[in-house]
């Protein structure tokens, strides 16, 4: 693990930690009950990727603002949206986020800053440098972090994207989490440059590579971007390194994967290495195992509730379409 | 039914105003009232000539380039950055500088705009125009010159609009700027010169009401856009003959306002829709099918639908001018509705 001067201090860490491992106990029980068959969703796992979030979102305010993809779990729970109201919403209930009427893929919750989760590959880049325009003309010093996967990197609005906010100089961070695959097609298959990070030379933009699954690269990355864009010095593109360690939805195909990139993988997961790395630094067991009991009592307290929680009632149709309630 | 009496007519003063005047006016007007008011799109700013219609002339010197963004050629940019400005309280009005490029876009505007209010639970809405211009008759083929309007009525969640004259021009824009909703703004480029009584500073049109613009008993024709000029014409011409065509002019053509329709044509029981889109899988389908549900038994002839040729708009001038729908064609088609045979 990179040593650094200026790192997080441990109770940084202690708090990267502990959105960490709500992202991957709240993964790992979305996994369990589709295994058991209690619930019935599409689910984009998250494992592997759990660090990225979590140091990302712990270096940003409550009011800044998200965008992210439907693979965003990590993103929503690191960022802050309450385990209840999220697990309603990924199970379609009206006390929801958004009342049922969004799922998974369509996550809002503006408390937290959480603007917009998009299903469709790489179209939440535009819409974060409409975000990042309403801070400049308004200097209210928001900074907006939108999170997209490598494969994102090659449709359009990336490209148009990118180009327009290092035009207008957005407080715009652009977070691409490189997990080495784009739905089933490898890095390789999908694109001949030898990183996305390169691509930010061709905008004049700022570009950093950093390693994904380290807390501490991961988090230092974060910071100094967050602190150039709310500095009013532009944007940034991070290319955090790290692996899916599973399908690219629960339950799909993972053939794709060579057995030596999968093992790699493993040998890399975030999880183990950032507990061992807290260990080294002192920090007891004891503490560690406290956060994440905290974290199973919330993820048991969200699961009843969203399971209990009524369906949204069928005149819902009719609301929300426009302002105007519109007719039967 | 007459329109409600707040929309009838623009107050007349003497000076006349064109398209693009009302539309800046409106503009700046807005830009003035609120500061949450920015406009983008490809050239708008002063600096690269205020748009290539000039709409927006000016506007940098008094607003800034912050509000007035002078952006790139980046179609799905401009309404992504519009769509994120007005989730968080702006009030943007991107221009698409022709309207085929909106297919450039169409992910921002069908799977975000008009859907971000719903999917969100109502936590955040749109507040969003995208202005954009187009029209056949001035020579620029097949790619610069289609009405698609048809393919934004069909998605639910977003709201579109035509002037048929330059108040309204103002006052429909003026209102979008305010709707809480996506709303896009269809302009004519041939209607753009066209010289109309100028309304006073802050003329509303409301969104969703449409307009009597001519009172008839035998026929109502429903048009929107320079169609109304030209069914208004028709309408002029069939007087002569004894023909008493009413106009109604829709000027919201989603959500399109079935109150003022069915009156009219519940008056007149023979009822002719105009529009400049092809024919085929046009709007009027869906207004024709509305009249014939909830008027069948009053109809005295079924519902006419006049439209452009199901092609591509051609270059080569005749074959563009044959292929626009015609005032011939309206007076045709409304003569068709009176010589049917009344249903026993």
């Amino acid at each position: 693990m990179a040593e650094t001067q200026s790192g997080p201090d441990r109770e940084t860490l202690l708090d990267i930690y502990r959105r960490a491992m709500l992202i991957h106990r709240s993964d790992e029980r979305f996994r369990a009950l589709l295994t058991q068959g209690k619930l019935a969703i599409v689910y984009y796992p998250v494992r592997g990727q759990e660090v990225v979030s979590a140091a990302m979102m712990a270096a940003l305010n409550q009011d800044d603002y998200l965008v992210t993809t439907y693979r965003g779990v990590a993103d929503q729970l690191a960022k802050g949206i309450p385990s209840k109201l999220l697990w309603a919403e990924f199970t379609g209930r009206v006390t929801g986020t958004c009342k049922g009427k969004g799922g998974p893929m369509h996550i809002t919750h503006p408390e937290t800053g959480v603007m917009v989760t998009t299903g469709v590959v790489g179209s939440g880049l535009p819409i974060a440098n409409g975000l990042g325009i309403a801070s400049q003309n308004r200097g209210d010093g928001k900074v907006t972090v939108v999170c997209f996967g490598d494969g994102a990197s090659n449709i359009g609005a990336f490209h148009e994207a990118m180009n327009m906010a290092q035009l207008y100089k957005l407080p715009v961070i652009f977070l691409c989490s490189n997990n080495k695959f784009g739905e089933h097609t490898a890095f390789a298959a999908h694109t001949d440059s030898e990183s996305i990070v390169s691509r930010a030379a061709g905008y004049g933009m700022r570009g950093v590579q950093c390693d994904g699954n380290d807390a501490v690269d991961m988090y230092n990355t974060a910071k100094a971007a967050v602190d150039r864009a709310r500095a009013g010095e532009g944007p940034t593109l991070i290319e955090a390194m790290t692996f899916r360690m599973l399908g690219h939805l629960f339950g799909a195909d993972f053939s794709y994967v060579p057995k030596e990139v999968a093992e790699q993988g493993v040998r890399e997961d975030p999880i183990p290495r950032f507990r061992q790395h807290l260990l080294d630094l002192q920090v007891s067991e004891s503490e560690l195992d406290a956060i994440v009991a905290g974290i199973e009592a919330e993820i048991d307290e969200a699961v009843a509730f969203a399971l209990e929680s009524p369906f949204p009632e069928v005149d819902e149709l009719r609301i929300d379409v426009v302002k105007e309630e519109i007719a039967a | 039914m007459n329109a409600p009496a707040e929309v009838t007519e623009a107050p007349v003063k003497v000076a006349k105003i064109n398209f693009i005047q009302g539309l800046h006016q409106a503009l700046d007007e807005a830009m003035a009232a609120d500061e949450n008011v920015i406009a983008l799109g490809e050239d708008i700013g002063d600096a690269q000539g205020g748009g290539i219609f000039k709409v927006t002339k000016g506007l940098t010197e008094k607003y800034g380039t912050n509000r007035i963004r002078s952006t790139p050629i980046s179609e799905q940019a401009i309404i992504g950055a519009a769509v994120g400005a007005a989730i968080v309280g702006l009030r943007p009005v991107a221009e698409i500088m022709l309207m085929n490029f909106v297919t450039v876009a169409m992910d921002q505007i069908v799977n975000h705009a008009a859907k971000l209010r719903f999917m969100s639970g109502g936590q955040t809405h749109v507040p969003l125009v995208i202005r954009t211009t187009t029209g056949a008759g001035v020579g620029f083929g097949g790619q610069h010159s289609d009405m698609l309007e048809a393919w934004f009525a069909h998605v639910p969640g977003l709201k579109i609009v035509m002037a048929s004259n330059p108040a309204d021009a103002k006052g429909l824009l003026a209102s979008a700027i305010e709707d809480d909703d996506p709303v896009i703004m269809i302009e004519n480029i041939k209607a753009y010169g066209q010289m109309g009584a100028a309304p006073e500073p802050g003329y509303r049109v409301p969104l969703g009401k449409a307009a009597i613009a001519r009172e008839g008993s035998d026929v109502t024709i429903i048009a929107y856009g320079p169609a109304v000029n030209d069914a208004l014409a028709v309408a002029e011409r069939l007087a002569g003959d004894g023909v008493s065509a009413e106009v109604v002019d829709l000027r919201t053509i989603a959500p399109f306002d079935e109150a003022t329709v069915f009156a009219s044509v519940g008056k007149t029981r023979r009822a002719v829709v105009v529009h400049e889109a092809v024919k085929a899988y046009g709007t009027g389908a869906e207004i024709a099918s509305r009249i014939t549900e909830e008027l069948w038994d009053t109809l005295k002839a079924p519902v006419a639908r006049v439209g452009s040729t199901y092609s591509p708009v051609p270059f080569s001038p005749p074959l563009e001018k044959a292929w626009i729908y015609s005032q011939d064609q309206i007076a045709a088609a409304v003569r068709g509705t009176i010589d049917r045979r009344a249903r026993g």
